[in-house]
């Protein structure tokens, strides 16, 4: 059982493990705090700067990022201060510059009651969140994917802006997007993902395509099972 | 190529930690960042490749194209901005036939422009091939350009 600290959000008093952040302790104690890049099974990252909270320690008053903050003894949390919501406007507003139309974007914008920005629109679309690379790394496993370059220039990239080697096809990235910035596709045995071809499996009994080859050849190497084994869908297994 | 890696890579203990200097280090041996290169670096130090060319993108000492025989850096800082080195850039752009950032198709010269060189009293301030000319004139810097073997038309009476 790991260590409990007292803490503060919003007036309300909350215990929570050391070690968590403001944004899960929030979470567990049913407050909102808007964010796009966190997930709770990948590692905190802090890049969309839409949890800024104000926090007072030890009679400091600051404004940090709440899913890469972790709790401490004594904190007060505020959430939705005036301060904390210039600031988290701003950041929307930026975001939006990046990609004025997703559902997800105009939520939160709607909810901080923010219209349009004031930045030129760029129509990006992704929003750097960095969960699709995020996720390729630590919960598949193969590291098809990373960032290129930085600054205005930083985008989500396979490497050399070419088709990526170590993609195994299985679309983690896709799903895993909050602002489906990552085409994906599946046509006559072939899965597209933004423009690279991956073909899929047929299934010995039925011969309906189920999953991509490169997949299941991972699948095999990794649990160390005969690549057959695969070769059937999940309802003919 | 590949056993070539593998001294670079072997003089650091093949550790993951010094991802830099071994890129450097390539970097130094072939100009630049070949994808091959980068290919076996990945192999050998069990690092992916998306993640080096996420660090060799990053950096900008990294090159992930061909540099030339000789790199031409010029300080576009303050000082050396008000000093006349746009001018200079123009001309440097001019008689090698390439903007800045950009690399001679025949591989002898790369010219890009820096921000600041730490030494504004000197400005406006050329490197070339690491070796630093300060109050750089267009006749100078026309100069340094015959010397490395560029066919320029210096006019002299200036």
């Amino acid at each position: 059982m790991a260590e409990m600290v007292t803490l503060t959000i919003d007036g309300r008093t909350i215990s929570a493990p050391a070690g968590t952040t403001i944004l899960e302790a929030a979470k567990d104690a049913n407050i909102y705090i808007p964010n796009l890049c966190n997930n709770e099974e990948l590692t905190p990252y802090g890049s969309c700067r839409l949890c800024m909270v104000e926090i007072t320690h030890k009679g400091r008053t600051r404004i940090v990022a709440a899913c890469i903050y972790e709790v401490v003894d004594g904190l007060e949390v505020n959430v939705n201060t005036e301060r904390v919501l210039n600031v988290r406007k701003l950041v929307i507003e930026l975001l939006l510059a990046r990609n004025n139309e997703h559902p997800a974007l105009r939520k939160i914008a709607d909810e901080l009651g923010v219209k349009e920005t004031r930045f030129p629109v760029e129509k990006k679309g992704c929003i750097l969140c960095g969960q699709c690379v995020r996720t390729c790394r630590e919960v598949v496993g193969v590291s098809a994917i990373g960032f290129s370059g930085r600054g205005i220039t930083r985008r989500i990239a396979a490497p050399f802006m070419d088709f990526p080697p170590d993609c195994i096809a299985c679309g983690s990235c896709v799903y895993v997007c909050p602002v489906n910035f990552i085409p994906m596709r599946e046509e006559n045995g072939v899965r597209t993902i933004i423009r690279f071809d991956f073909p899929m499996q047929q299934c010995k009994k039925c011969g309906k395509y189920f999953a991509p080859k490169k997949q299941l050849e991972y699948f095999s190497k990794t649990t160390g099972l005969p690549l057959d084994h695969f070769e059937n869908c999940i309802d003919c297994r | 190529m590949e056993a070539k890696i593998q001294t670079i890579i072997d003089k650091y203990g093949a550790d993951k930690g010094f991802l830099v200097p071994i890129l450097q280090d390539v970097q130094k041996e072939f100009k630049y960042l070949p994808r091959e290169a980068l290919t076996h670096v990945s192999v050998y130090l069990g690092v992916p490749i998306s993640r080096l060319f996420e660090v060799a993108t990053f950096y900008k000492a990294f090159s992930l194209t061909p540099r030339g025989k000789h790199e031409l850096s010029l300080c576009l800082g303050t000082a050396c901005h008000v000093r006349g080195a746009p001018l200079i850039g123009d001309n440097i752009e001019r008689t090698l036939g390439i903007k800045a950032g950009e690399t001679s198709s025949d591989l002898e010269f790369t010219f890009e422009t820096v921000n600041c060189l730490g030494a504004c009293a000197l400005g406006p301030i050329l490197v070339v091939d690491g070796e630093y000319h300060g109050n750089i004139s267009i006749t100078k810097s026309n100069k340094i350009l015959k010397k490395l073997g560029k066919k320029v038309q210096i006019d002299e009476e200036n």
